[in-house]
């Protein structure tokens, strides 16, 4: 099974010479992302059959690399979930690509990263020592950095690929640190050596630390998260789709891995710093949300919110575990998996929407949007249902992980510390408080972008996309409510996963009646997406059956009421930033200084009134910003250093030597 | 180990920590005054609960001076100083009411821990009832900290002193004569307050401390 | 034979609160005008009003999408499934365990949205007002609502509604601090949510104060009975939820008679009766909040509910 997957990636990265050799002929495009398509879903399948385990979980090693360690690869329970959930996002992505990429001005540019970037993903699942899984995670950046400058014309996305290789870089140079630290003095890379090794209770501390850092700043952890929302908007819509919707999940499980795999034990106050900076991504990520106008800006904000999610839930399942409170650990874990593989599928579909927008309309701007319900009736279909999806909506798909994780919040009052006994509750009820924003935010993306009247003349030309994008679309729209009614089967193809990492696994579901959950116990709590919605199909057919027979179905048209005003235009129709201000006033003021000044024109002048909204970013002001000054002030004072006279630069170089020679002599 | 009494005791101490809340949320004095007069119901309530389940009459006495003198006579008077110095009748807070009632919940989280911990092998009934009393001291002083006018620092003042009255009748043994002191102390520095208030009043036309502070000289 | 009968209860559940919540509706108006010295509507008003609009046309606006159409159907559906899972004459009903609380809660939270995106529709500024008020209320009041199931579900060991009403039914509830807090806190969410004074008026022709009435203005017909009667229906099913949580006497269990059962529905009736009266009185007696007040109340919700979960994480005794 290994050796096939890794005959797939190598696929992978032949597309990438061959793309070069392409050029940019229109044959190239379909050629790359059908390819791409075919052996991500390939990838996808081998990973199906090792999770279900009807695969040999084989390793192999490969002389690749360094010469004394190797390549190192296998598939196990963790890597194949994480392999389906980035090649199922990959498989999407590539089918509207076939149809979006022809909207692309220079394809040369993107279609030789494409592959590798997928490649590269792949590998660092595969990828069982450090020295394979660094190498493939920096090729992965890289790519797609290349991928975010794509369009090199707007000076923004040239900016934003500038931040991107910072952050990449600095989350590499942490996850260096820690697989150091993890094979210790000896140098034993591999990934069993290193499961073996048992640090200790300091160095595991540490190793905590530099991998939330470290795989947090690629997933999107606030305060680490600054390079996300100029990236992901800056990149071509299928790439977006990737980045947010797969590459924070390779993120996500170099975390799983490094913290409940490699480490060993947890200590009790591990789950903490996870809990408190998944919670503040949770909530500070839907407001930021609220606040933006990019459509694409908003869903790469909504991502960091769903990370915030995912490692909350990571964070119960590491204090469960700490405790040795098993059946409760495989909640959370399963809760935390749910949600990864949920927000891949509805993310991945919100950004595809989101680019058959911009391909339609050429605008990402919302205040430039809408009436695209009627000229895009699909795409708006489609769209509501990722939006009901992702707002953590019964019968979906995202209301069961968020539910799940609030069963597993109601399991913590038995953890004994003190410390998560007054945090746990603070995190249930940020939780709740973004579970309950992002559907507002939802209201407002859907709401002002597809419902309404077209606010610009850009609006009013959409045409609908074309049918490989809907095909893409259709196919995560279904997934997202297969796994909505029926996530039973999810739950116990999690099973494995759950077994390998927390030693536990969730009851089997399979067995209930008519195909409810219960996570915990019959009395205690259980929930049928099957049948909820089922009855709410039975009652709403009925009712309109019988609303239609026996009172009326008669409609007529005519122009909107408006409370009897005459129809005064699209302009006088609520825009994006209006929707928001009532939120705005409630969180924006204390969190964004969130200040609205008005300068009216004074009576007779016909200069139009100015209503200026100004908003900071509490996390640049307080962290970005000093680093970037201390920089700057560091380099003016280096700076000196190139103009220094013969003598001096002498005299450094004899420093240098006088110091060495001294370490030397007093080194016992 | 969970009797009636045990109930009816913790629903009287957290019914006295709700109305700290319902204190911090008000933003109009004539409002704020009759939520005072309603915690001091409350503890009279209380206080008379735990003599009742103690068997302890002079706890009766503390529960009737509470009742007339904090819920009857000091409301009464307030409002009759408020109306005769003309005092604004909305009150200003330092933070909003969101923030401050944030910072009250952090605060009752602590005295839980600080209590709880600190108290580990005592009755149960004591400790939790203790653990409230330290939750309505710290959000009379958090009711004082957080505004700006002084009739509601007053107020603030006269709910920590609530607090520890609740904390000693807990506690299973105040002296009498100690009860009674204490009641006359406040009522002395209650006194000597309204006459300051009376002269700052006279002398500067407010009684708003943020005020007074740029007559001190201190510039803000 | 018992699952015939396990229908037929669900069935007869469901029936039930669709048939009583437009008569709360008129009780509560009607005591409302008593109150200020009017005779009132009759009680059986609502009704009238609802087969009124049921029988005419419907006049959509030229630019009404199918979602405009389609929503009022989909608001009923959601609320009507979660009207009939809050226990109020038997608990332990077929379809009980299909959905939890906060399923219940969530159900709502989407009739709410699609109604938030019913306002956007038609795209004039009342719509955007209604649907941005709307979700700002709900940023709130959902977080403390679902705190409030929390801090009961802790207490009673389980968020099926069945085995919380019978917990709350039994002995060991006792009093707790808690359930004290969480009652005032879900007192003040279900005045939220069902757009009452204070925080909105359901009677008002002011646009600049309305919430709900915002939202809903373009629809006409047997869409705007729709709508009525789905808020209608979410009005009773935070009185029952009221009543099955805090005054749980009365509901039969699974294995009541039909003389139990019966005692039963003439409890629900009279807790309803209560849950109107209490409420009519409140509306009359206070006055509304202006727009920017209405998130500190909901704050404070949410404050005493978190309060109310932090004690139970605290100490089992609270």
């Amino acid at each position: 099974m290994v050796v096939t997957a890794l005959e797939c990636v190598l696929a992978l990265l032949v597309l990438a010479p061959l793309a070069i050799a392409l050029g940019a002929s229109a044959r190239a495009s379909i050629i790359v992302y059908g390819a791409s398509l075919l052996l991500t879903l390939a990838l996808a399948i081998i990973a199906l059959l090792v999770l279900l385990g009807h695969g040999p979980a084989a390793a192999v090693t490969l002389p690749l690399g360094l010469p004394w360690l190797g390549a190192h690869f296998r598939i196990d329970a963790l890597s194949a979930f994480f392999l389906l959930v980035i090649n199922l996002g990959g498989a999407a992505a590539s089918l509207f690509a076939l149809g979006y990429g022809r909207h692309e001005e220079e394809p040369a540019r993107i279609l030789p990263f494409y592959p590798a970037y997928l490649a590269g993903m792949n590998v660092v699942l595969l990828a069982a020592d450090a020295f394979s899984f660094l190498v493939a995670w920096e090729v992965m950046s890289l790519t797609s950095w290349a991928l975010v400058i794509a369009h090199h014309r707007e000076p923004e996305n040239l900016r934003a690929g500038f931040v991107y290789l910072l952050m990449a870089g600095f989350g590499t140079l942490m996850l260096l640190l820690t697989f150091g630290l993890l094979a210790g003095g000896s140098g034993a890379y591999d990934f069993d050596t290193i499961r073996a090794a048992h640090p200790s209770a300091g160095i595991a501390a540490l190793v905590l630390i530099l991998a939330l850092l470290g795989a947090g700043s690629k997933a999107g952890l606030v305060p680490l998260h600054a390079w996300l929302p100029l990236a992901h908007p800056a990149a071509p819509s299928h790439v977006s789709a990737l980045m947010s919707g797969v590459m924070t999940k390779v993120a996500v499980y170099g975390f799983i891995r490094i913290v409940f795999d490699l480490v060993g034990a947890p200590a009790w106050w591990w789950s903490m710093p996870v809990l408190a900076l998944g919670a503040a991504s949770a909530v500070m990520g839907v407001l930021y949300a609220l606040m933006q106008r990019d459509l694409k800006r908003v869903l790469a904000y909504s991502t960091i919110e769903n990370i915030g999610i995912v490692f909350v839930a990571l964070g119960l399942a590491l204090a469960f575990k700490a405790h040795a409170m098993e059946a409760a650990a495989a909640l959370a874990f399963t809760a935390a998996l749910l949600h990864v593989f949920n927000h891949s599928l509805f993310k991945n579909l919100l950004f595809c929407g989101a680019g058959a927008v911009l391909a339609a309309t050429g605008e990402r701007d919302l205040e430039k949007l809408g009436g695209l319900i009627h000229r895009m009736p699909q795409t708006a279909f489609v769209v509501l249902i990722g939006a009901t999806a992702i707002s953590a909506l019964p019968p979906l798909n995202g209301f069961v992980s968020e539910w799940l994780t609030f069963q597993a919040i109601l399991l913590s009052p038995q953890l004994p510390s003190w410390g998560l006994k007054l945090m746990v509750p603070a995190v249930g009820a940020l939780l709740a408080l973004s579970a309950a924003l992002a559907a507002a935010c939802f209201v407002r993306v859907f709401g002002i972008a597809f419902l309404g009247r077209p606010r610009s003349d850009a609006a009013v030309a959409a045409r609908e996309t074309d049918s490989n994008s809907l095909a893409a679309m259709y196919a995560m729209a279904a997934l997202c409510f297969v796994a909505g009614i029926l996530p039973g089967l999810l739950i116990d193809g999690l099973a494995p996963v759950t077994q390998m990492v927390v030693g536990h696994p969730m009851p089997a579901q399979g067995s209930i009646e008519w195909l409810s959950i219960v996570p915990i116990a019959e009395s205690r709590s259980s929930y049928n997406g099957l049948l909820v919605f089922v009855f709410m199909t039975v009652s709403g057919v009925l009712g309109a059956f019988a609303i239609h027979r026996l009172a009326s179905d008669k409609i007529r048209r005519g122009p909107a009421w408006g409370c009897g005003y005459p129809d005064a235009g699209p302009r006088t129709q609520y825009s994006a930033d209006s929707f928001a201000q009532p939120i705005r006033r409630v969180f924006g003021t204390l969190i964004f200084s969130a200040r609205e000044t008005g300068e009216m024109p004074p009576p007779g002048s016909t200069a139009p009134a100015r209503l200026t909204v100004t908003l900071r970013d509490p996390v640049w002001d307080a962290l970005y910003a000093p680093i970037a000054a201390f920089v700057a002030f560091a380099a003016e004072r280096l700076n000196l250093l190139q103009f220094l006279t013969i003598r001096r630069y002498l005299s450094l170089v004899f420093g240098a030597l006088v110091l060495l020679l001294l370490v030397l002599a007093i080194w016992p | 180990m969970h009797g009636i009494s045990f109930d009816i005791a913790h629903m009287l101490a957290g019914s006295l920590v709700l109305v700290s809340f319902l204190q911090l949320y008000q933003d109009r004095l004539s409002a704020l005054i009759n939520t005072f007069a309603v915690h001091a119901l409350v503890l009279t309530a209380s206080v008379a609960w735990q003599a009742y389940v103690q068997h302890a009459p002079h706890l009766y006495i503390t529960a009737v001076i509470a009742l007339v003198f904090k819920a009857i006579i000091i409301p009464v008077a307030l409002r009759r100083i408020v109306i005769k110095l003309g005092i604004h009748r909305e009150i200003d807070n330092v933070v909003g009411v969101g923030l401050a009632m944030l910072a009250g919940i952090g605060l009752v989280a602590l005295s839980m821990v600080v209590m709880l911990r600190v108290t580990a092998e005592a009755d149960p009934l004591a400790r939790e009832d203790l653990a409230f009393a330290l939750s309505v001291v710290l959000l009379g002083l958090l009711m004082m900290v957080t505004r700006r006018n002084a009739v509601s620092q007053v107020i603030g003042f006269m709910s920590l002193e609530n607090g520890l009255v609740l904390a000693a009748t807990g506690a299973k043994g105040m002296p009498l004569v100690v009860e009674i002191s204490v009641a006359f102390s406040v009522l002395i520095a209650f006194i000597v307050i309204g006459i300051f208030l009376f002269r700052i009043r006279e002398r500067f036309d407010t009684v708003d401390v943020q005020a007074l502070d740029r007559f001190r000289g201190e510039r803000r | 034979m018992a699952v015939i009968a396990d229908f037929a209860f669900q069935g007869a559940q469901m029936l039930l609160v669709l048939l009583l919540a437009p008569l709360l509706t008129g009780f509560v108006r009607k005591v409302k005008a008593r109150l200020m010295r009017r005779q009132g509507p009759s009680l059986l008003q609502p009704y009238r009003d609802l087969i009124r609009l049921l029988r005419k046309d419907v006049v959509l606006a030229d630019n009404a999408s199918w979602l405009f159409r389609a929503i009022p159907y989909l608001i009923f559906a959601a609320t009507w499934v979660a009207a009939s899972l809050v226990p109020t004459f038997r608990s332990g009903l077929m379809f009980s365990w299909t959905a939890d609380l906060i399923a219940i809660i969530a159900l709502l939270g989407s009739a709410r949205f699609f109604l938030a995106l019913a306002g956007m529709d038609v795209g004039t500024a009342f719509g955007g007002i209604g649907s941005s008020r709307e979700v700002m209320i709900a940023s709130l009041a959902e977080p403390a609502m679902l705190m409030i199931v929390f801090a009961i579900a802790l207490i009673a060991g389980s968020t099926q509604l069945s085995t919380m009403a019978a917990f709350m039914n039994s002995p060991e509830v006792g009093l707790r601090v808690s359930l004290g807090l969480g009652l005032i806190a879900l007192v003040i969410v279900a005045i939220a949510e069902n757009a009452r004074i204070p925080v909105d008026n359901p009677a008002t022709h002011l646009e600049l104060t309305m919430v709900h009435e915002a939202m809903v203005l373009e629809y006409s017909g047997r869409h705007l009975a729709l709508i009525e009667l789905s808020s209608m229906l979410k009005l009773l099913l935070y009185v029952s939820l009221i009543a099955c949580l805090f005054a749980p006497w009365g509901i039969g269990g699974a294995g009541a008679n039909a003389g139990l059962l019966l005692l039963g529905v003439g409890a629900y009736v009279g807790k309803l009766a209560a849950g109107g009266f209490l409420l009519a009185v409140f509306e009359t007696s206070i006055a509304k909040m202006r727009v920017f007040r209405v998130p500190e109340f909901l704050g404070a919700a949410l404050m005493l509910a978190l309060l109310a979960t932090l004690l139970r994480f605290v100490s089992r005794s609270f």
